[in-house]
């Protein structure tokens, strides 16, 4: 075991895993985060903790880990490159690391401009795959960036982001490659609509072997809305959404029944996602509706969530 | 080369205010290129801000001047007795040019009137794009001639991110403009070479001491130094 979190032990025992995200608020209110945790333990294996989201600044990511974990819910906290050069990078993971946090998520971070501070300094001293190298080595080498020794190691399982719907689409499973290389643990991939092409790359992933080397979960993102699956067709970058999904939800009154439909929509496609060779778990990004997670993990079969030693 | 752009007509206005003996310097070299501060564009911001004063009912002397480089003291030395007429220079050289004006006519007022803003080439007529970051430790050799320190939005060293779309990056300039994606440029162009080994090589983290976050930078070349 490297960090003995949950999650790592989820997938030793072979089992599909869940994970989903909890965002923390626009403001310094825990109870937020404590409310979040307690709908989610037990409903996932673990959560992701957003790093200040699409650059809008929230209560930070590692308080609201340590929030998580202490209600029930075991978190992945996210790290992103866009607001912490190396030196924070590595304060904020010993810090983690001693409050318990086991499981990080290696994120170069969405650019500060779809933010509510657009004219802050982004930092990007990393990248994501500088990033995991990082802090790879800290983890097994014991050193610092700079090559000093570490005492006392953080136990960590790092996991990372991989987008395999955005261009050239030729080079994503290769990406992946290069994100394996550097030594991480798990990925959860972009939010999912178009199922073809997710396959297509997981093909390819295939191919290169990395499905037994790292742990890959198939994001997806329940749809609220028509609304939102068209924003999210038209506005959100690297999102591919096919017509024919836009085209289900509107076909559907607004209001509940587009909220029963797009988490019947979700539930189909967690289970055909779960049949693809290499698809070690699922990651429901449910925006600012964590509430509908519950229902969503017991209709696809997948609670109550196995105990592992 | 380094390119500038004109503060606005107010801005310089309100930095004027109260000053009614200033003379306009040009540089002709970079912002002259970029049709933004050589000697032609002094003298129209000389006649503008005359205009101007006039229809406000005061009494100025503003006149103009220029330097071949404003960044060099002997062209410096060129325009010293024009200079020392004015208690006010409002330079339109790039911010280099602004400070050597200020060192070197240390009882002059130096304001600016440009804002400098990248290293730039035409890319076509009246079109600059930014290709140079200084950061004082090149990687063109690794990338195809194209540079992911300016021109990757979050200046990737392993890319491209998962904003990268049809060539194009996520990002979009400040009047919506696409800007091509750097690492999708990278891509094509180390694929065309042959060079996939290159890009499946992990860039370790860079070395910005050598860029500004070590400190103001200076260069000494010790046998070009007079004996």
């Amino acid at each position: 075991m490297k960090s003995g979190s949950n999650l790592e032990k989820i997938f030793e025992a072979g089992k599909f895993a869940v994970t989903a995200e909890c965002g923390p608020p626009k403001s310094a209110d825990g109870n937020v985060i404590v409310d979040k945790a307690k709908l989610l333990s037990g409903v996932v294996d673990a959560a992701n903790i957003t790093d200040n989201q699409t650059a809008v600044v929230r209560l930070c990511s590692m308080v609201s880990a340590h929030l998580a974990a202490d209600n029930g819910l075991e978190p992945i906290m996210q790290m992103t490159c866009r607001d912490r050069n190396r030196l924070a990078m590595q304060a904020d993971i010993l810090g983690a690391a001693a409050l318990g946090i086991k499981n990080i998520l290696c994120l170069t971070g969405d650019h500060g401009c779809f933010g509510n501070h657009p004219q802050a300094k982004g930092v990007f001293d990393l990248d994501s795959i500088q990033l995991i190298r990082m802090y790879k080595n800290m983890r097994d080498e014991k050193i610092f960036d700079c090559g000093e020794e570490i005492s006392v190691a953080p136990q960590l399982y790092i996991g990372c982001a991989e987008n395999p719907f955005a261009d050239p689409f030729e080079f994503r499973a290769l990406r992946l490659q290069k994100k394996v290389n550097a030594g991480v643990d798990f990925i959860q991939t972009q939010c999912i609509f178009n199922i073809p092409k997710f396959k297509k790359w997981m093909e390819e992933v295939r191919a290169l072997g990395l499905h037994k080397e790292v742990r890959i979960m198939a994001g997806l993102t329940p749809l609220k809305g028509a609304g939102m699956a068209k924003y999210m067709k038209n506005f959100v970058p690297g999102m591919d959404v096919p017509d024919a999904i836009v085209e289900r939800m509107a076909a559907v009154e607004k209001g509940e029944p587009q909220q029963a439909e797009g988490k019947k929509i979700a539930v189909e496609m967690i289970k055909e996602l779960a049949e693809v060779e290499g698809v070690a778990g699922v990651h429901i990004m449910a925006v600012e509706w964590e509430i509908a997670v519950p229902e969503i993990v017991a209709a696809a079969g997948l609670s109550p969530r196995p105990a592992v030693a | 080369m380094i390119t500038a752009e004109r503060k606005p007509l107010d801005e310089l206005l309100a930095m004027l205010e109260g000053k009614d003996k200033v003379l306009v310097a040009g540089c002709d070299t970079c912002v002259a290129v970029c049709l933004t501060g050589g000697e032609k564009e002094a003298e129209i911001l000389a006649s503008e801000l005359r205009i101007k004063a006039k229809a406000d009912g005061r009494s100025v002397q503003i006149e103009h001047t220029s330097a071949i480089r404003q960044c060099e003291w002997e062209y410096l030395d060129m325009i010293a007795g024009k200079v020392a007429e004015f208690p006010v220079v409002l330079s339109m050289a790039c911010g280099i040019g602004i400070q050597s004006m200020a060192e070197k006519f240390a009882d002059t007022y130096v304001l600016p009137a440009v804002n400098t803003n990248m290293l730039g080439m035409p890319q076509e007529h009246a079109v600059w794009l930014e290709r140079c970051g200084a950061c004082g430790d090149c990687v063109l050799a690794d990338t195809g001639g194209i540079c992911p320190v300016v021109r990757c939005s979050k200046s990737l060293m392993n890319g491209p991110c998962g904003g990268s779309h049809a060539g194009l990056c996520e990002v979009t300039g400040p009047n919506k403009e696409e800007i091509p994606c750097a690492w999708a440029l990278i891509y094509d162009k180390l694929m065309a070479q042959g060079r996939q080994e290159k890009l499946m090589e992990i860039t370790p983290p860079k070395d910005w001491s050598k860029s500004s976050s070590g400190g103001p930078r200076k260069m000494v070349r010790e046998e070009a130094k007079p004996v």
